[in-house]
C-alpha cells in the first residue's frame, strides 16, 4: 500500500493536488470559524453556486475554469449579500436561496444550450462534486492557488482581533471605533476566493462542508476562539490529506471523499468531546 | 463638565418616528437613568448614542474630552451569543479592538484588561469558557469589556435583566462603585425603584419626553 502511495506521489500532479488541498483546507475551515458563529453557514454555499453560474457562463466563451471571470463575479455577489444583509431588498436567507438557485438553473442552462463538450452531464458532475479537476491542475494554477490562500491566511493571523470582535458582537465593535463596513468588505472578498479556490477541491455542492464542518468538530473539543480558530484548521488540513489519500487508494471521488472524513472527525468529535 | 448634549433629537427608523423632540444633558460623573414604555424608543436611542444610528433630526455632540466611539457599551443579554467559543480574557481583551495597537494587543493593554477583571471580580475566571458562565458572571465580563473600552463613559442597556435577585443586587453594587470612583452611567432600565437612590438623573420618553434630575423627579412622584 505504501509503496503504491509512493508511486503516486512521484507523479508531480498528485504532489500538486495535495498543496492545494491543504492550503484551501486551511483557509476554508479560519473562514469557516467566521461563517459558522455569524450565522452566516449557507453563505459559501450560495456563493459556491453564483461561481459555478459564473463558470458556465465563461465557458461559452471558451474560458473553462477561468478563475479570472469566476472570481471577481463571485466576490461582487458577496460584496451584495453581505451589504444587503441587513436592509436589503430582499432579508438574508430567502435572498440566498433565490440567486443560488437561479445561479444554479442559468449555469446548467446555459451549458446545455452552448456545449462547449460532448460531455455536459460530465462536465456538470465535475463542477458540481469536483470530482477530477483537482487532479488536472496546471503548475499555474497551482501557484495563484498558493498565493490567494496566502493572502487569505495573512489577513486572518493580521486582522485576527478585529474579526474576532466584530464576530463576536459586531454593534459593540462598531460602537467603540471598529470600522465594520471595511472588514465585512475584507471577509466578503475573502470568502469568495475561498469559495472559488474550493470548488476546485470538492466542487460547489460540497464546499459549505469544508467550511463548516472543521469549526463544528473544534467546537465540540475546545472553548477559545483561538484553539477553535487553530484546532479547525488541524483537522480541516488532516481531512483533507487523508481524503486525498484514501481516495487515490481506494479510487474513490476526490471532494465526496474529503467531505466524508470530515463526517466522520464531527462524529468522533461529537461523541469524545468534552462538550456536549 | 458636559460630556453629551442632545438638541432636538427625533428618533426611528425609514421615516417612521418613535421619538420626537429629545433634550437632555449628561455631565461627567451623572447617573442617569433612561425609563420608557416597551417600544418607546430606548435601544434606538442606545444605538444613536453609539453612532450605529444616524438621528432622524437634531444632533448629538460629544465634549468634555469625550469622543465618539469612547463610550463604554454593555448590550442587553438578548443580544449577546451566549454559545460562542471564547474565554472570559478574549472577550474582555476585545474592549481594546477599536483601540490603537493596530494588528495586536500590546502589554498595556493586556494589563488594563487584568485590571478590569479584577475589578469586576472576574480574574478567576480569564481562561474559563464564557459560555459556561452563570448569567451575572457573563455580565461582568461583558462590563469589564466596557471598562476596556472607555474610561469615561458607560451605557447599560438593562444590565440586570434575567438576573436573580442577588446577581442584580451585585450588579447594581458594582456600577455604584463605577459611578463613585468617577465613571459616568447611562442606564436603560424597567426597575426605577432599584437604582431610585443611585440615580443622578432621569430620562422618560415615550409619548412624552422629560428629562428631570432626581430630586424633581422624586417630588414629582409623590406629589
Amino acid at each position: 500500500m505504501f509503496s503504491e502511495l509512493a508511486l503516486y506521489l512521484s507523479f508531480p500532479f498528485v504532489r500538486y493536488a495535495l498543496i492545494v488541498s491543504i492550503l484551501i483546507a486551511l483557509c476554508s475551515s479560519l473562514l469557516g470559524v467566521i461563517l459558522v458563529l455569524r450565522r452566516f453557514s449557507h453563505l459559501g454555499d450560495g456563493l459556491s453556486h453564483v461561481a459555478f453560474g459564473a463558470m458556465a457562463a465563461a465557458s461559452i466563451f471558451g474560458l473553462k475554469n477561468d478563475m479570472l471571470v469566476v472570481l471577481p463575479i463571485t466576490m461582487i455577489t458577496a460584496v451584495i449579500l453581505l451589504k444587503g444583509g441587513k436592509k436589503g431588498l430582499i432579508k438574508g436567507d430567502a435572498a440566498l436561496a433565490m440567486l443560488s438557485t437561479a445561479a444554479l438553473a442559468f449555469g446548467y442552462l446555459l451549458m446545455n444550450v452552448f456545449p462547449s463538450s460532448g460531455n455536459i452531464s460530465g462536465d456538470v458532475c465535475t463542477t458540481l462534486f469536483g470530482s477530477t479537476s483537482i487532479l488536472t491542475l496546471k503548475k499555474s494554477d497551482v501557484i495563484l492557488c498558493s498565493v490567494l490562500s496566502a493572502l487569505v491566511l495573512l489577513v486572518y493571523v493580521l486582522f485576527y482581533k478585529k474579526i474576532f470582535a466584530i464576530t463576536f458582537d459586531e454593534d459593540f465593535a462598531k460602537a467603540t471605533g471598529v470600522d465594520t463596513e471595511k472588514y465585512n468588505l475584507l471577509i466578503a472578498m475573502i470568502i469568495a476566493v475561498v469559495v472559488v479556490l474550493a470548488m476546485n477541491l470538492v466542487g460547489s455542492l460540497l464546499i459549505s462542508a469544508l467550511l463548516v464542518f472543521p469549526v463544528l468538530s473544534a467546537m465540540r473539543l475546545f472553548n477559545s476562539f483561538r484553539a477553535v480558530s487553530i484546532v479547525s484548521a488541524l483537522i480541516s488540513v488532516f481531512c483533507a490529506i487523508s481524503g486525498i489519500i484514501i481516495s487515490i487508494l481506494a479510487s474513490t471521488p476526490v471532494g465526496s471523499t474529503i467531505v466524508a472524513v470530515n463526517c466522520l472527525i464531527f462524529i468522533l468529535c461529537t461523541l469524545f468531546g468534552r462538550k456536549r | 463638565m458636559v460630556q453629551i448634549e442632545a438638541k432636538d433629537l427625533s428618533l426611528g427608523y425609514e421615516k417612521q418616528v418613535v421619538v420626537k423632540d429629545l433634550n437632555f444633558t449628561v455631565s461627567e460623573k451623572d447617573y442617569l437613568c433612561i425609563i420608557g414604555e416597551n417600544g418607546s424608543g430606548k435601544t434606538t436611542l442606545v444605538k444613536t448614542l453609539l453612532s450605529l444610528n444616524e438621528p432622524l433630526k437634531g444632533t448629538i455632540s460629544f465634549s468634555g474630552g469625550l469622543k465618539r466611539n469612547e463610550i463604554g457599551y454593555l448590550p442587553q443579554q438578548s443580544n449577546v451569543q451566549r454559545d460562542f467559543p471564547a474565554t472570559v480574557e478574549e472577550i474582555v481583551m476585545s474592549g481594546f479592538a477599536g483601540k490603537g495597537g493596530k494588528f495586536f494587543y500590546d502589554a498595556s493593554q493586556k494589563k488594563k484588561a487584568l485590571e478590569n477583571m479584577e475589578r469586576m471580580k472576574v480574574k478567576d475566571l480569564s481562561s474559563s469558557s464564557f459560555s459556561q458562565l452563570s448569567g451575572g458572571q457573563q455580565q461582568r465580563v461583558l462590563l469589564a469589556r466596557a471598562l476596556c473600552a472607555s474610561q469615561k463613559v458607560l451605557l447599560l442597556d438593562e444590565p440586570v435583566s434575567g438576573l436573580d435577585p442577588q446577581a442584580s443586587a451585585s450588579m447594581y453594587e458594582l456600577i455604584r462603585q463605577l459611578n463613585k470612583e468617577g465613571m459616568t452611567i447611562i442606564m436603560i432600565t424597567h426597575d426605577i425603584e432599584d437604582v431610585i437612590d443611585d440615580a443622578s438623573h432621569i430620562l422618560q420618553i415615550g409619548r412624552s419626553n422629560r428629562f428631570t434630575d432626581i430630586d424633581t423627579f422624586k417630588k414629582e412622584r409623590k406629589g
